[in-house]
Protein backbone atom coordinates (compact mmCIF):
# COMPACT_ATOMS: atom_id res chain seq x y z
CA UNK A 1 0.00 0.00 0.00
CA UNK A 2 1.19 3.48 -0.40
CA UNK A 3 2.24 5.53 2.64
CA UNK A 4 -0.50 7.65 4.02
CA UNK A 5 -0.74 10.85 1.75
CA UNK A 6 -2.80 13.61 3.89
CA UNK A 7 -0.36 15.88 5.40
CA UNK A 8 -0.51 16.33 9.08
CA UNK A 9 -2.64 18.69 9.94
CA UNK A 10 -1.68 21.44 12.51
CA UNK A 11 -3.60 23.28 15.38
CA UNK A 12 -5.90 25.96 15.43
CA UNK A 13 -6.87 25.58 11.71
CA UNK A 14 -9.49 27.32 10.14
CA UNK A 15 -11.90 24.65 8.95
CA UNK A 16 -11.81 22.96 12.18
CA UNK A 17 -13.29 26.18 13.85
CA UNK A 18 -15.75 26.69 10.84
CA UNK A 19 -16.94 23.43 11.43
CA UNK A 20 -17.84 23.92 15.16
CA UNK A 21 -18.89 27.64 14.38
CA UNK A 22 -21.27 26.09 11.91
CA UNK A 23 -22.68 23.45 14.55
CA UNK A 24 -23.47 26.37 17.05
CA UNK A 25 -24.75 28.65 14.33
CA UNK A 26 -27.03 26.16 12.73
CA UNK A 27 -28.64 24.76 16.39
CA UNK A 28 -28.82 28.23 17.46
CA UNK A 29 -31.12 28.74 14.77
CA UNK A 30 -33.29 26.40 16.42
CA UNK A 31 -33.47 28.43 20.03
CA UNK A 32 -32.31 32.19 19.48
CA UNK A 33 -35.44 33.95 20.59
CA UNK A 34 -35.59 32.20 24.18
CA UNK A 35 -31.91 32.65 24.40
CA UNK A 36 -32.31 36.26 22.64
CA UNK A 37 -35.07 37.28 25.03
CA UNK A 38 -33.57 35.84 28.32
CA UNK A 39 -30.49 37.74 27.12
CA UNK A 40 -31.86 40.83 26.26
CA UNK A 41 -35.08 41.39 29.27
CA UNK A 42 -33.07 40.48 32.26
CA UNK A 43 -30.89 43.05 31.97
CA UNK A 44 -33.21 45.43 30.63
CA UNK A 45 -35.45 44.61 33.33
CA UNK A 46 -32.40 45.89 35.58
CA UNK A 47 -31.35 48.35 34.23
CA UNK A 48 -35.15 50.30 34.31
CA UNK A 49 -35.80 48.89 37.92
CA UNK A 50 -32.32 50.01 39.34
CA UNK A 51 -31.93 52.89 36.95
CA UNK A 52 -35.70 54.51 38.12
CA UNK A 53 -35.41 52.89 41.04
CA UNK A 54 -31.88 54.58 42.46
CA UNK A 55 -32.57 57.72 40.15
CA UNK A 56 -35.50 58.56 42.23
CA UNK A 57 -33.78 58.40 45.16
CA UNK A 58 -30.00 59.77 43.84
CA UNK A 59 -30.29 62.12 40.99
CA UNK A 60 -26.55 61.94 39.77
CA UNK A 61 -23.41 59.75 40.10
CA UNK A 62 -20.13 60.79 39.49
CA UNK A 63 -21.75 63.61 37.38
CA UNK A 64 -23.85 61.58 34.79
CA UNK A 65 -27.16 61.01 35.06
CA UNK A 66 -28.25 57.59 37.38
CA UNK A 67 -30.16 55.97 34.66
CA UNK A 68 -27.14 56.25 32.41
CA UNK A 69 -24.55 55.35 35.22
CA UNK A 70 -26.27 52.04 35.25
CA UNK A 71 -26.73 51.32 31.74
CA UNK A 72 -22.95 51.90 30.87
CA UNK A 73 -22.61 49.22 33.86
CA UNK A 74 -25.26 46.75 32.76
CA UNK A 75 -23.79 46.35 29.37
CA UNK A 76 -20.85 44.29 31.66
CA UNK A 77 -23.65 42.09 33.57
CA UNK A 78 -25.82 41.75 30.04
CA UNK A 79 -21.92 40.34 28.92
CA UNK A 80 -21.28 38.39 32.25
CA UNK A 81 -24.65 36.95 32.10
CA UNK A 82 -24.88 35.78 28.37
CA UNK A 83 -21.28 34.44 28.39
CA UNK A 84 -20.60 32.52 31.81
CA UNK A 85 -23.86 30.82 32.34
CA UNK A 86 -24.24 29.63 28.97
CA UNK A 87 -20.72 28.56 28.54
CA UNK A 88 -21.14 26.43 32.18
CA UNK A 89 -24.16 25.33 31.53
CA UNK A 90 -23.91 24.26 27.66
CA UNK A 91 -20.40 23.03 27.91
CA UNK A 92 -21.45 20.36 31.13
CA UNK A 93 -24.57 19.52 29.05
CA UNK A 94 -22.44 18.71 26.04
CA UNK A 95 -20.07 16.81 27.22
CA UNK A 96 -21.90 14.98 30.08
CA UNK A 97 -25.24 14.34 28.95
CA UNK A 98 -25.53 15.08 24.91
CA UNK A 99 -21.98 13.37 23.92
CA UNK A 100 -21.88 16.34 21.11
CA UNK A 101 -18.34 16.22 22.03
CA UNK A 102 -17.59 12.91 20.99
CA UNK A 103 -18.95 13.06 17.79
CA UNK A 104 -16.98 16.61 16.64
CA UNK A 105 -13.40 14.91 17.94
CA UNK A 106 -13.88 11.72 16.67
CA UNK A 107 -14.07 14.27 13.34
CA UNK A 108 -10.74 16.01 12.51
CA UNK A 109 -10.86 18.41 15.17
CA UNK A 110 -8.81 19.04 18.65
CA UNK A 111 -10.04 20.00 21.83
CA UNK A 112 -7.67 23.41 21.53
CA UNK A 113 -9.99 23.92 18.22
CA UNK A 114 -13.41 22.78 19.79
CA UNK A 115 -12.97 25.46 22.79
CA UNK A 116 -11.89 27.86 21.11
CA UNK A 117 -14.67 27.54 18.55
CA UNK A 118 -16.92 27.45 20.96
CA UNK A 119 -15.49 30.81 23.43
CA UNK A 120 -15.91 32.60 20.29
CA UNK A 121 -19.35 31.63 19.55
CA UNK A 122 -20.43 32.53 22.97
CA UNK A 123 -18.19 36.10 22.53
CA UNK A 124 -19.86 37.25 19.54
CA UNK A 125 -23.37 36.29 21.00
CA UNK A 126 -22.26 38.24 24.04
CA UNK A 127 -20.66 40.84 22.30
CA UNK A 128 -24.09 41.58 20.70
CA UNK A 129 -26.31 41.45 23.98
CA UNK A 130 -24.13 43.05 25.52
CA UNK A 131 -25.23 45.98 23.82
CA UNK A 132 -28.95 45.90 24.43
CA UNK A 133 -28.55 48.21 27.69
CA UNK A 134 -27.25 50.91 25.64
CA UNK A 135 -29.72 51.03 23.41
CA UNK A 136 -32.37 50.88 25.74
CA UNK A 137 -30.96 53.81 27.76
CA UNK A 138 -30.72 55.12 24.70
CA UNK A 139 -34.19 55.07 24.19
CA UNK A 140 -34.18 56.49 27.91
CA UNK A 141 -32.28 59.90 27.03
CA UNK A 142 -28.69 58.61 26.51
CA UNK A 143 -26.79 60.75 24.31
CA UNK A 144 -25.27 58.66 21.50
CA UNK A 145 -21.52 59.04 21.14
CA UNK A 146 -19.25 57.82 18.83
CA UNK A 147 -17.07 56.12 21.61
CA UNK A 148 -20.37 53.94 21.27
CA UNK A 149 -18.84 52.10 18.38
CA UNK A 150 -15.99 50.20 20.93
CA UNK A 151 -18.55 48.70 23.02
CA UNK A 152 -19.23 45.44 21.04
CA UNK A 153 -16.11 45.24 20.68
CA UNK A 154 -15.39 45.73 24.66
CA UNK A 155 -18.30 43.10 25.09
CA UNK A 156 -16.68 40.92 22.76
CA UNK A 157 -13.40 40.76 24.46
CA UNK A 158 -14.55 40.48 28.40
CA UNK A 159 -17.40 37.73 26.58
CA UNK A 160 -14.88 35.68 25.29
CA UNK A 161 -13.30 35.67 28.71
CA UNK A 162 -16.08 34.85 30.95
CA UNK A 163 -17.09 32.41 28.00
CA UNK A 164 -13.61 30.57 28.45
CA UNK A 165 -14.48 31.02 32.69
CA UNK A 166 -17.72 29.07 32.28
CA UNK A 167 -15.61 26.45 30.03
CA UNK A 168 -13.40 26.03 32.86
CA UNK A 169 -15.83 25.83 35.51
CA UNK A 170 -17.78 23.48 33.33
CA UNK A 171 -14.66 21.24 32.84
CA UNK A 172 -13.71 20.51 36.43
CA UNK A 173 -17.08 20.14 37.76
CA UNK A 174 -18.66 17.13 38.29
CA UNK A 175 -22.10 17.59 38.33
CA UNK A 176 -24.27 20.63 38.29
CA UNK A 177 -24.42 20.70 41.64
CA UNK A 178 -21.32 22.46 41.98
CA UNK A 179 -21.60 25.35 39.88
CA UNK A 180 -24.15 26.74 42.91
CA UNK A 181 -20.62 27.09 44.25
CA UNK A 182 -19.14 29.48 41.65
CA UNK A 183 -22.24 31.35 41.12
CA UNK A 184 -22.55 32.11 45.19
CA UNK A 185 -18.79 32.58 45.46
CA UNK A 186 -17.51 34.04 42.55
CA UNK A 187 -19.73 35.54 40.20
CA UNK A 188 -22.51 37.11 42.82
CA UNK A 189 -19.05 38.67 44.52
CA UNK A 190 -17.62 39.68 40.91
CA UNK A 191 -21.12 40.93 39.76
CA UNK A 192 -21.85 43.55 43.07
CA UNK A 193 -18.27 44.63 43.18
CA UNK A 194 -17.66 45.53 39.66
CA UNK A 195 -18.56 49.50 40.10
CA UNK A 196 -22.17 48.72 37.91
CA UNK A 197 -24.53 50.23 40.49
CA UNK A 198 -22.26 52.28 42.24
CA UNK A 199 -18.61 54.02 41.97
CA UNK A 200 -15.96 51.52 43.42
CA UNK A 201 -14.59 55.22 45.20
CA UNK A 202 -17.26 54.16 47.73
CA UNK A 203 -15.71 51.03 48.88
CA UNK A 204 -13.55 50.85 51.87
CA UNK A 205 -9.64 50.57 50.01
CA UNK A 206 -9.26 47.01 50.15
CA UNK A 207 -12.70 47.08 48.53
CA UNK A 208 -11.02 49.06 46.08
CA UNK A 209 -8.12 46.70 45.17
CA UNK A 210 -10.09 43.78 45.25
CA UNK A 211 -12.50 45.82 42.51
CA UNK A 212 -9.37 46.68 40.74
CA UNK A 213 -8.39 42.81 39.95
CA UNK A 214 -12.14 41.75 38.93
CA UNK A 215 -12.62 41.63 35.21
CA UNK A 216 -15.92 42.57 35.19
CA UNK A 217 -14.85 46.06 36.95
CA UNK A 218 -12.48 46.72 33.79
CA UNK A 219 -15.16 46.35 31.24
CA UNK A 220 -17.61 48.38 33.03
CA UNK A 221 -15.30 51.13 33.47
CA UNK A 222 -14.20 50.65 29.80
CA UNK A 223 -17.87 50.77 28.35
CA UNK A 224 -18.52 54.30 30.50
CA UNK A 225 -15.19 55.35 29.32
CA UNK A 226 -16.04 54.86 25.57
CA UNK A 227 -19.38 56.21 26.48
CA UNK A 228 -18.70 59.70 28.06
CA UNK A 229 -15.13 59.97 26.90
CA UNK A 230 -12.14 57.82 26.90
CA UNK A 231 -9.56 58.40 30.20
CA UNK A 232 -6.38 57.91 27.64
CA UNK A 233 -3.75 55.03 28.68
CA UNK A 234 -5.71 53.75 32.14
CA UNK A 235 -8.42 52.61 29.19
CA UNK A 236 -5.84 50.98 27.44
CA UNK A 237 -4.81 49.18 30.39
CA UNK A 238 -8.20 48.24 31.05
CA UNK A 239 -8.48 46.73 27.62
CA UNK A 240 -4.86 44.81 28.19
CA UNK A 241 -6.31 43.65 31.28
CA UNK A 242 -9.08 42.27 29.64
CA UNK A 243 -7.48 40.84 26.68
CA UNK A 244 -4.70 39.16 29.44
CA UNK A 245 -8.18 37.69 31.57
CA UNK A 246 -9.28 36.10 27.98
CA UNK A 247 -5.88 35.02 27.16
CA UNK A 248 -5.43 33.20 30.69
CA UNK A 249 -9.34 31.85 30.95
CA UNK A 250 -8.90 30.22 26.87
CA UNK A 251 -5.39 27.90 28.60
CA UNK A 252 -6.85 27.67 31.59
CA UNK A 253 -10.23 26.17 29.52
CA UNK A 254 -8.42 24.31 27.31
CA UNK A 255 -6.37 22.26 30.17
CA UNK A 256 -9.66 21.52 31.80
CA UNK A 257 -11.13 20.25 28.73
CA UNK A 258 -8.58 18.07 27.63
CA UNK A 259 -8.33 16.61 30.89
CA UNK A 260 -12.07 16.03 30.75
CA UNK A 261 -12.65 14.93 27.44
CA UNK A 262 -9.25 12.69 26.39
CA UNK A 263 -8.56 10.23 28.88
CA UNK B 1 -0.09 2.25 5.09
CA UNK B 2 2.34 -1.02 6.40
CA UNK B 3 1.39 -3.74 4.60
CA UNK B 4 -1.70 -2.80 3.23
CA UNK B 5 -3.08 -2.54 7.06
CA UNK B 6 -5.65 -0.01 7.88
CA UNK B 7 -5.39 -0.30 11.34
CA UNK B 8 -2.40 -1.76 13.37
CA UNK B 9 -1.64 -1.98 16.68
CA UNK B 10 0.60 -4.01 19.05
CA UNK B 11 1.23 -3.67 22.44
CA UNK B 12 -1.20 -1.20 23.29
CA UNK B 13 -2.08 -0.86 27.17
CA UNK B 14 -4.35 1.43 28.48
CA UNK B 15 -4.78 1.70 32.09
CA UNK B 16 -7.11 3.64 34.05
CA UNK B 17 -5.60 3.11 37.72
CA UNK B 18 -5.59 -0.27 38.90
CA UNK B 19 -7.79 -1.41 36.02
CA UNK B 20 -6.16 -2.85 32.86
CA UNK B 21 -8.89 -1.96 30.27
CA UNK B 22 -6.67 -2.72 27.15
CA UNK B 23 -3.61 -5.30 28.09
CA UNK B 24 -1.25 -5.59 25.13
CA UNK B 25 -3.83 -5.92 22.44
CA UNK B 26 -2.33 -6.35 18.84
CA UNK B 27 -4.60 -5.84 15.80
CA UNK B 28 -4.36 -5.79 11.87
CA UNK B 29 -7.12 -4.51 10.10
CA UNK B 30 -6.09 -4.78 5.97
CA UNK B 31 -7.71 -2.38 3.80
CA UNK B 32 -10.93 -3.49 2.73
CA UNK B 33 -11.71 -6.08 5.13
CA UNK B 34 -14.38 -6.11 7.73
CA UNK B 35 -12.98 -6.84 11.56
CA UNK B 36 -15.13 -7.48 14.89
CA UNK B 37 -14.18 -6.93 17.48
CA UNK B 38 -16.12 -9.86 19.79
CA UNK B 39 -16.38 -9.58 23.71
CA UNK B 40 -18.64 -8.90 26.61
CA UNK B 41 -19.31 -5.35 28.74
CA UNK B 42 -15.89 -4.51 29.93
CA UNK B 43 -13.68 -6.29 27.28
CA UNK B 44 -11.99 -3.16 26.10
CA UNK B 45 -13.58 -3.22 22.98
CA UNK B 46 -14.59 0.80 23.34
CA UNK B 47 -11.83 1.60 25.01
CA UNK B 48 -9.98 0.34 21.96
CA UNK B 49 -12.22 2.29 19.79
CA UNK B 50 -11.61 5.41 21.73
CA UNK B 51 -8.15 5.14 21.45
CA UNK B 52 -7.97 5.16 17.57
CA UNK B 53 -9.84 8.30 17.88
CA UNK B 54 -6.99 9.39 20.17
CA UNK B 55 -9.63 10.10 22.52
CA UNK B 56 -7.77 7.97 24.67
CA UNK B 57 -4.29 7.89 25.08
CA UNK B 58 -2.62 4.68 25.26
CA UNK B 59 -0.56 3.93 28.29
CA UNK B 60 1.99 2.14 26.07
CA UNK B 61 2.55 0.47 22.43
CA UNK B 62 2.09 1.59 18.92
CA UNK B 63 -1.06 2.49 17.10
CA UNK B 64 -1.37 3.71 13.32
CA UNK B 65 -4.24 3.81 11.48
CA UNK B 66 -4.04 4.48 7.57
CA UNK B 67 -0.40 5.13 7.74
CA UNK B 68 -0.64 7.90 10.48
CA UNK B 69 1.11 7.13 14.08
CA UNK B 70 -1.15 7.64 17.02
CA UNK B 71 -2.05 10.15 18.80
CA UNK B 72 0.65 12.47 16.98
CA UNK B 73 -0.92 12.31 13.45
CA UNK B 74 -4.61 11.50 14.68
CA UNK B 75 -6.13 14.54 13.18
CA UNK B 76 -4.93 13.23 10.24
CA UNK B 77 -6.91 9.98 10.53
CA UNK B 78 -9.53 11.06 11.46
CA UNK B 79 -10.24 13.08 8.30
CA UNK B 80 -10.10 10.01 6.73
CA UNK B 81 -12.12 7.96 9.04
CA UNK B 82 -15.75 7.77 10.25
CA UNK B 83 -17.01 7.19 13.31
CA UNK B 84 -20.49 5.60 14.38
CA UNK B 85 -20.24 5.86 18.15
CA UNK B 86 -22.26 3.18 20.72
CA UNK B 87 -24.33 6.18 22.54
CA UNK B 88 -26.44 8.30 19.96
CA UNK B 89 -24.89 11.97 20.01
CA UNK B 90 -26.79 13.54 17.64
CA UNK B 91 -27.86 16.89 17.78
CA UNK B 92 -31.93 16.21 18.74
CA UNK B 93 -33.12 19.91 17.80
CA UNK B 94 -31.38 19.77 14.36
CA UNK B 95 -33.45 18.02 11.26
CA UNK B 96 -31.53 15.02 9.62
CA UNK B 97 -30.19 17.33 7.21
CA UNK B 98 -28.72 20.03 9.34
CA UNK B 99 -27.19 17.00 11.31
CA UNK B 100 -25.17 15.91 8.06
CA UNK B 101 -24.93 19.36 7.05
CA UNK B 102 -22.72 19.95 10.37
CA UNK B 103 -20.88 17.12 9.45
CA UNK B 104 -19.47 18.14 5.93
CA UNK B 105 -18.18 21.04 7.54
CA UNK B 106 -15.98 18.95 10.30
CA UNK B 107 -14.63 17.09 7.80
CA UNK B 108 -14.29 19.95 5.55
CA UNK B 109 -16.08 19.07 2.58
CA UNK B 110 -15.65 22.09 -0.14
CA UNK B 111 -18.63 23.80 -0.14
CA UNK B 112 -19.52 22.59 -4.34
CA UNK B 113 -19.91 19.31 -2.68
CA UNK B 114 -21.57 19.15 0.15
CA UNK B 115 -24.96 18.87 -1.28
CA UNK B 116 -23.92 15.95 -3.12
CA UNK B 117 -22.30 14.30 -0.06
CA UNK B 118 -25.57 14.88 2.02
CA UNK B 119 -27.86 13.63 -0.72
CA UNK B 120 -25.58 10.42 -1.12
CA UNK B 121 -25.39 9.72 3.38
CA UNK B 122 -29.27 10.07 3.23
CA UNK B 123 -29.74 7.53 0.39
CA UNK B 124 -28.08 5.14 1.66
CA UNK B 125 -29.17 5.37 4.63
CA UNK B 126 -33.03 5.31 3.24
CA UNK B 127 -33.48 8.96 4.73
CA UNK B 128 -34.10 10.42 2.01
CA UNK B 129 -37.88 11.27 2.45
CA UNK B 130 -36.76 12.32 6.34
CA UNK B 131 -34.40 15.12 5.63
CA UNK B 132 -36.80 17.40 6.81
CA UNK B 133 -37.82 15.76 10.11
CA UNK B 134 -36.27 16.33 13.57
CA UNK B 135 -33.79 13.61 15.20
CA UNK B 136 -36.09 13.76 18.25
CA UNK B 137 -39.50 12.41 16.02
CA UNK B 138 -37.03 9.64 14.53
CA UNK B 139 -37.43 6.36 15.67
CA UNK B 140 -34.49 4.53 16.99
CA UNK B 141 -33.47 2.64 13.94
CA UNK B 142 -33.53 5.53 11.52
CA UNK B 143 -31.37 7.12 14.42
CA UNK B 144 -28.90 5.00 14.10
CA UNK B 145 -29.45 4.98 10.38
CA UNK B 146 -28.63 8.42 10.66
CA UNK B 147 -25.45 8.24 13.24
CA UNK B 148 -24.39 5.77 10.11
CA UNK B 149 -24.88 8.19 7.51
CA UNK B 150 -23.10 10.73 9.37
CA UNK B 151 -19.79 8.42 9.85
CA UNK B 152 -19.82 8.21 5.67
CA UNK B 153 -20.38 11.76 4.72
CA UNK B 154 -17.29 12.35 4.05
CA UNK B 155 -16.75 8.94 1.84
CA UNK B 156 -14.09 7.59 4.89
CA UNK B 157 -11.67 5.08 4.01
CA UNK B 158 -12.04 3.32 7.09
CA UNK B 159 -15.33 3.41 9.42
CA UNK B 160 -14.78 2.57 13.15
CA UNK B 161 -18.29 1.04 14.60
CA UNK B 162 -18.65 0.79 18.20
CA UNK B 163 -21.73 -1.99 19.19
CA UNK B 164 -23.71 -0.10 16.04
CA UNK B 165 -26.99 -2.21 16.83
CA UNK B 166 -27.04 -2.67 20.39
CA UNK B 167 -30.48 -1.46 21.85
CA UNK B 168 -32.33 -2.05 19.02
CA UNK B 169 -35.31 -4.40 18.16
CA UNK B 170 -34.24 -7.88 15.72
CA UNK B 171 -36.25 -6.33 12.52
CA UNK B 172 -34.06 -3.08 13.15
CA UNK B 173 -30.75 -4.98 13.42
CA UNK B 174 -31.23 -6.55 10.36
CA UNK B 175 -31.68 -3.75 8.70
CA UNK B 176 -28.69 -2.36 10.05
CA UNK B 177 -26.60 -5.19 8.83
CA UNK B 178 -28.01 -5.08 5.70
CA UNK B 179 -26.65 -1.50 5.64
CA UNK B 180 -23.51 -2.74 7.09
CA UNK B 181 -23.38 -5.31 4.60
CA UNK B 182 -23.66 -3.04 1.91
CA UNK B 183 -20.63 -1.03 3.09
CA UNK B 184 -18.41 -4.11 3.16
CA UNK B 185 -19.51 -5.21 -0.02
CA UNK B 186 -18.18 -1.93 -1.40
CA UNK B 187 -14.92 -2.79 -0.05
CA UNK B 188 -14.84 0.03 2.75
CA UNK B 189 -12.52 -1.12 5.73
CA UNK B 190 -14.19 -1.77 9.13
CA UNK B 191 -13.86 -2.46 12.15
CA UNK B 192 -16.98 -3.17 14.22
CA UNK B 193 -16.74 -4.01 18.23
CA UNK B 194 -19.98 -5.86 18.97
CA UNK B 195 -21.43 -8.12 21.69
CA UNK B 196 -23.67 -10.14 19.29
CA UNK B 197 -21.88 -13.21 18.18
CA UNK B 198 -24.59 -13.32 15.18
CA UNK B 199 -23.39 -9.89 13.97
CA UNK B 200 -19.83 -11.09 14.03
CA UNK B 201 -20.26 -14.25 12.31
CA UNK B 202 -22.50 -12.72 10.27
CA UNK B 203 -20.75 -9.58 9.38
CA UNK B 204 -16.61 -10.18 9.86
CA UNK B 205 -14.36 -11.56 7.39
CA UNK B 206 -12.21 -11.67 11.03
CA UNK B 207 -12.88 -11.55 13.80
CA UNK B 208 -11.15 -11.04 17.20
CA UNK B 209 -12.37 -11.86 20.07
CA UNK B 210 -11.43 -10.18 23.51
CA UNK B 211 -11.37 -10.41 27.12
CA UNK B 212 -10.09 -8.66 30.15
CA UNK B 213 -8.52 -6.13 27.35
CA UNK B 214 -7.01 -8.86 25.62
CA UNK B 215 -7.19 -10.84 22.37
CA UNK B 216 -7.81 -14.09 23.08
CA UNK B 217 -8.05 -15.62 19.73
CA UNK B 218 -8.58 -14.12 16.32
CA UNK B 219 -9.15 -15.47 12.82
CA UNK B 220 -12.19 -15.46 10.48
CA UNK B 221 -15.15 -17.29 11.80
CA UNK B 222 -15.62 -20.65 10.40
CA UNK B 223 -12.35 -21.12 10.97
CA UNK B 224 -12.05 -19.66 14.75
CA UNK B 225 -15.11 -22.27 14.95
CA UNK B 226 -13.76 -25.79 13.62
CA UNK B 227 -10.20 -24.71 14.88
CA UNK B 228 -11.74 -24.65 18.75
CA UNK B 229 -15.01 -26.19 19.00
CA UNK B 230 -15.16 -28.75 16.08
CA UNK B 231 -17.93 -28.68 13.66
CA UNK B 232 -20.47 -30.40 15.71
CA UNK B 233 -21.74 -30.01 19.40
CA UNK B 234 -24.08 -32.63 21.49
CA UNK B 235 -26.38 -30.84 23.49
CA UNK B 236 -26.85 -32.73 26.44
CA UNK B 237 -30.12 -32.08 28.80
CA UNK B 238 -30.65 -33.22 32.17
CA UNK B 239 -30.66 -32.94 35.86
CA UNK B 240 -27.19 -31.40 37.39
CA UNK B 241 -25.93 -34.87 38.19
CA UNK B 242 -26.21 -36.14 35.03
CA UNK B 243 -24.86 -33.10 33.58
CA UNK B 244 -21.56 -33.66 35.94
CA UNK B 245 -21.08 -36.97 35.00
CA UNK B 246 -21.25 -35.88 30.88
CA UNK B 247 -19.02 -33.53 32.29
CA UNK B 248 -16.55 -35.88 33.75
CA UNK B 249 -17.20 -38.55 30.74
CA UNK B 250 -16.77 -35.98 28.34
CA UNK B 251 -13.55 -34.62 30.11
CA UNK B 252 -12.24 -38.66 30.32
CA UNK B 253 -12.31 -38.87 26.44
CA UNK B 254 -10.73 -35.90 25.77
CA UNK B 255 -13.85 -33.23 24.63
CA UNK B 256 -13.89 -30.47 25.84
CA UNK B 257 -17.06 -29.12 27.54
CA UNK B 258 -19.37 -26.00 28.60
CA UNK B 259 -21.99 -25.13 30.61
CA UNK B 260 -25.07 -23.54 29.14
CA UNK B 261 -27.98 -23.36 32.03
CA UNK B 262 -30.23 -26.68 32.10
CA UNK B 263 -27.72 -28.04 29.82
CA UNK B 264 -24.02 -29.39 28.58
CA UNK B 265 -22.41 -28.74 25.93
CA UNK B 266 -19.93 -31.09 24.47
CA UNK B 267 -17.32 -29.84 21.89
CA UNK B 268 -16.28 -31.27 18.96
CA UNK B 269 -18.04 -34.82 19.05
CA UNK B 270 -17.45 -35.15 14.91
CA UNK B 271 -13.85 -35.72 15.81
CA UNK B 272 -14.73 -38.20 18.41
CA UNK B 273 -17.53 -40.43 17.79
CA UNK B 274 -16.46 -42.80 20.52
CA UNK B 275 -18.96 -42.00 23.27
CA UNK B 276 -21.91 -42.72 24.76
CA UNK B 277 -23.89 -39.66 25.25
CA UNK B 278 -27.24 -38.88 24.00
CA UNK B 279 -28.33 -35.33 23.14
CA UNK B 280 -29.31 -32.66 20.19
CA UNK B 281 -26.76 -32.40 17.60
CA UNK B 282 -26.22 -28.42 16.26
CA UNK B 283 -23.73 -26.83 14.75
CA UNK B 284 -20.59 -25.21 16.58
CA UNK B 285 -20.72 -21.90 16.55
CA UNK B 286 -18.37 -18.39 17.46
CA UNK B 287 -20.27 -18.19 21.21
CA UNK B 288 -18.97 -22.08 21.93
CA UNK B 289 -15.72 -20.83 20.90
CA UNK B 290 -16.01 -17.47 22.85
CA UNK B 291 -17.17 -19.60 26.49
CA UNK B 292 -13.95 -22.21 25.49
CA UNK B 293 -11.87 -19.32 25.09
CA UNK B 294 -12.57 -16.77 27.80
CA UNK B 295 -14.72 -18.94 30.38
CA UNK B 296 -17.14 -15.94 30.26
CA UNK B 297 -20.81 -16.21 29.37
CA UNK B 298 -21.70 -13.47 26.46
CA UNK B 299 -24.89 -11.40 25.73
Amino acid sequence: MAAATSPRLGRLERPALTGVLVREVVNFSSFWRSTTFSSTVEPTIYLLAFGFGFGALVGRIEGHRTIDFIATGTVATAVLFSAAFPAMFGTFVKYQFQRTYDAILAAPVDTEELVTAEALWIATRAGLYGCVPLLVAMAFGLNPSWGMLVVPLIAWTAGFGWACFGITVAGFAKSFENFNYIVSAVLTPLFLVAGTFFPLSRLPRWGQVLGELNPLHHCVQLVRDAVFGFAGWVDLARYGALVLFGLAMWRLAIHAMERKLID
Amino acid sequence: MSDGLAIRLRGVVKRYGAITAVDHLDLDVPVGTCVGLLGPNGAGKSTTMRILTAQSIADEGEIEVLGFRLPRESKAARAECGVVPQLDNLDTTLTVQQNLLVFTHLYRIGRADRAEAIERALKMANLVDRRDTRVDKLSGGMRRRLLIARALVHRPRLVLMDEPTVGLDPQVRQELWALIDALRSEGTTILMSTHYIEEAQRLADTVLIMSHGSAVAAGPPAELVTKHAGSQVLEVYGPPTRLAEVESEAGAAGLRTRRTGTSISVLGVDANGDHSFEGERRPANLEDVFVLLTGEEID
